[in-house]
């Protein structure tokens, strides 16, 4: 082949035998470009961090960002809902009880004030304000009740969530940073924990402790921190070997500029995404422990304690059980996409 | 693996030795008398009934009273129900449960399967957005509000079902319609996202290289090997349908052992919540064990050689 076309050098004798029309480029038309060793190294856009650039992966989960939104729509009400009207969680009054709920305009949804006969309650008990939950047995204003509630139920939620994020994140630590036996031990008591159905200790604890807030927070928290605590482990025990550490370890880093600037930033991936996992957790547990009677005690109400009340009286008021059983599961639903969100943001090798 | 076994073994027992002595020190804790309306009884009453129960002895000595009966399988007498053993409530009541838990189970893992697998093989398109919804919801609508509205639509509104009764198979179904929501959504996400990770393996395109038609590289290669790992959820899940029983069962009227456990709360029946509490802890424990074993000989992949798992 290279006989044929003997002035071309091999590389073009190539593209000619393609067929490419290149005869009318000859070659001293080339240039080439100019090669400088440090530019290649050069980082042509600005540098994104870790942070930013999982920020903008959440952003583009469309799932995650409506969670987002909800939730920041419910925490607002459940904020400013129970001041929205006259009415206050505790106060009662007969003559206005068991209403159905009733907005100035929104009939047509369903909200017209008719019992389950489609009687107006409202004209007939000649009732001049509107509730738009509608009553309790009491009278008490479901819409104050039920963001009361859900008030009282992020409440509870955040804390526990706090308190395991606290313990576990300390338990978790030492007993990876410090490995060996102090870990073996450590590892031991967590395993016997993990041995317990958490269910069982928390109804247990609740019934020493007498139903109240704290108590409950107390409950969750005794089992609650051990999956925090393997979480933060594992991810130390895989940090703790790698080459940046052992590099800032030989650069004579101490201990804590160790934990605090190299190990904790790098695990607060996997911390978020537990915590976002908690208080959905924590949030049923609650409403659990309610349901079965161990809740909080009147007045004070939580979504569970609705629900439960609500439960009681379903066949004849059902808007009583909606609402909150509505609330509850939006919350649960969206921390739940939330935290899928986040883990696919700050982990983009889990993402399915 | 005798060696892994035994470790395991011994774990259990120990695991299960601090349950029961913690469950027994903290009914100690507990406001209140077992007995209904103390008030009523004479002090000679009240020291009779103590003596009968032994609660008049101390702590300690009740304590390795308790476990001595314990490792002969008495929990004791129960103390708002004259006359009855803990452990023949217990047998009494686990039957219902133990039923309409199995067929939870059985109700979940197929229809979990089915939407997992569907919504792998048709990945990224509408039957997986939706399957994938369901799931969400499923994980995230806790048990009880799903079986109260269950209970509302399916068996008040439509009178499909009976409401709460306890009479032939029919009334079996709702409950265990309400307690599968949650294994469904835990199946089907977690089968889902492992047909997704072993579609990516290299001996999946092995398998497609070799020239294995499309139908038979996805039952022979990735769903079987998705499954392994599903077995590893049972423990989770036998938890999650334990702990749905104590609700659905006071829900849906449901004569069982979580029904029990709700009532002897609210009764203070020291000796059958902590009969109960044990009986729960203990079967966790075995479920959890047992799935450790199935795991291991299902999948050569994984071997435990003495070491501490």
């Amino acid at each position: 082949m290279t006989k044929n076309t003997p002035n071309l050098p091999p590389h073009q004798d190539l593209q000619v035998q393609n067929q490419y029309a290149y005869d009318e480029i000859p070659s001293d038309l080339f240039v080439k470009a100019p090669l400088d060793q440090r530019k290649s190294e050069e980082i042509g856009t600005p540098a994104v961090s870790f942070w930013k650039e999982a920020f903008q992966r959440l952003i583009k989960n469309k799932g995650a960002m409506i969670s987002l939104i909800l939730l920041v729509f419910l925490i607002v009400l459940a904020l400013i809902g129970p001041g929205m009207n006259e009415f206050s969680y505790r106060e009662q009054n007969l003559a206005h009880s068991n209403l159905p709920p009733k907005i100035e305009g929104l009939e047509w949804m369903g909200f017209n004030g008719a019992n389950s006969q489609g009687v107006d309650q409202y004209a007939e008990r000649d009732v001049q304000i509107n509730y738009w939950f509608g009553t309790d047995e009491f009278g008490r204003d479901l819409w104050t009740r039920v963001w009361r509630g859900t008030q009282i139920s992020l409440f509870i939620a955040l804390v526990a969530a706090a308190l395991d994020l606290v313990i576990g994140v300390i338990y978790g630590g030492i007993s990876s940073f410090y490995g060996g036996r102090i870990d073996n031990v450590m590892q031991r008591i967590i395993e016997i924990l993990m041995g317990i159905p958490n269910l069982i200790v928390i109804i247990l604890f609740i019934l020493v402790l007498e139903p109240g807030i704290t108590s409950i927070i107390l409950a969750m928290v005794i089992t609650g921190w051990v999956g925090m605590a393997r979480v933060v482990r594992g991810q130390v025990l895989q940090l703790k070997g790698q080459e940046f550490v052992l590099a800032s370890r030989t650069l004579g880093a101490s201990n804590p500029r160790l934990i605090s600037k190299h190990l904790l930033p790098n695990v607060m991936g996997p911390i978020i995404v537990t915590v976002m996992f908690t208080i959905p957790t924590a949030i049923f547990f609650e409403a659990f422990l309610s349901f079965i009677g161990l809740g909080l005690q009147a007045p004070l109400a939580s979504l569970g304690v609705l629900i439960e009340d609500g439960y009681k009286s379903m066949r004849y008021f059902p808007y009583k059980l909606i609402f909150p059983a509505l609330v509850i599961s939006i919350i649960m639903i969206s921390f739940n996409l939330l935290g899928d969100g986040l883990r696919d943001a700050l982990d983009p090798k889990m993402r399915k | 693996m005798t060696r892994y076994l035994l470790q395991r073994i011994g774990f259990m027992l120990i695991t299960l030795f601090i349950i029961v002595t913690a469950t027994f020190f903290l009914m100690q804790l507990l406001p209140g008398t077992p007995f209904t309306n103390p008030e009523k009884l004479t002090d000679s009453q009240l020291a009779i009934l103590n003596a009968k129960y032994g609660l008049d002895q101390p702590v300690a000595m009740q304590y390795i009273q308790y476990i001595g009966n314990l490792l002969q399988g008495d929990l004791g007498y129960s103390f708002q129900h004259e006359g009855r053993t803990v452990t023949s409530m217990i047998s009494d009541r686990i039957g219902p449960s133990a039923f309409i838990g199995l067929q939870a189970l059985v109700f979940g893992a197929v229809v979990g399967l089915l939407l997992g697998i569907v919504s792998a093989l048709k990945h990224n398109s509408i039957l997986d957005y939706g399957s994938v919804t369901l799931a969400v919801l499923g994980m995230s609508i806790p048990s009880f509000v799903f079986a109260a509205l269950l209970q509302y639509y399916v068996g008040v509104k439509l009178g499909w079902l009976p409401v709460a009764l306890w009479e032939g198979y029919s009334s079996t179904l709702l409950p265990s319609i309400a307690l599968s929501v949650t294994v469904t959504a835990t199946v089907a996400r977690f089968i889902r996202s492992e047909m997704l990770e072993v579609i990516g393996q290299d001996y999946i395109i092995t398998a497609r290289a070799k020239g294995l038609k499309e139908n038979q590289v996805m039952v022979k290669h990735v769903i079987r090997n998705a499954l392994i790992p599903v077995v590893t959820m049972l423990g989770p899940l036998a938890v999650s349908i334990m702990t749905g029983t104590l609700v659905i069962e006071k829900i849906f009227a449901v004569p069982g052992l979580g029904e029990q456990f709700t009532l002897s709360i609210l009764v203070l029946d020291y000796s059958v919540i902590m009969g109960i509490t044990i009986f729960y802890s203990a079967l966790f424990i075995f479920v959890v064990f047992v799935v450790d074993i199935i795991y291991s000989l299902l999948d050569p992949r994984i071997n435990y050689k003495g070491g501490a798992a």
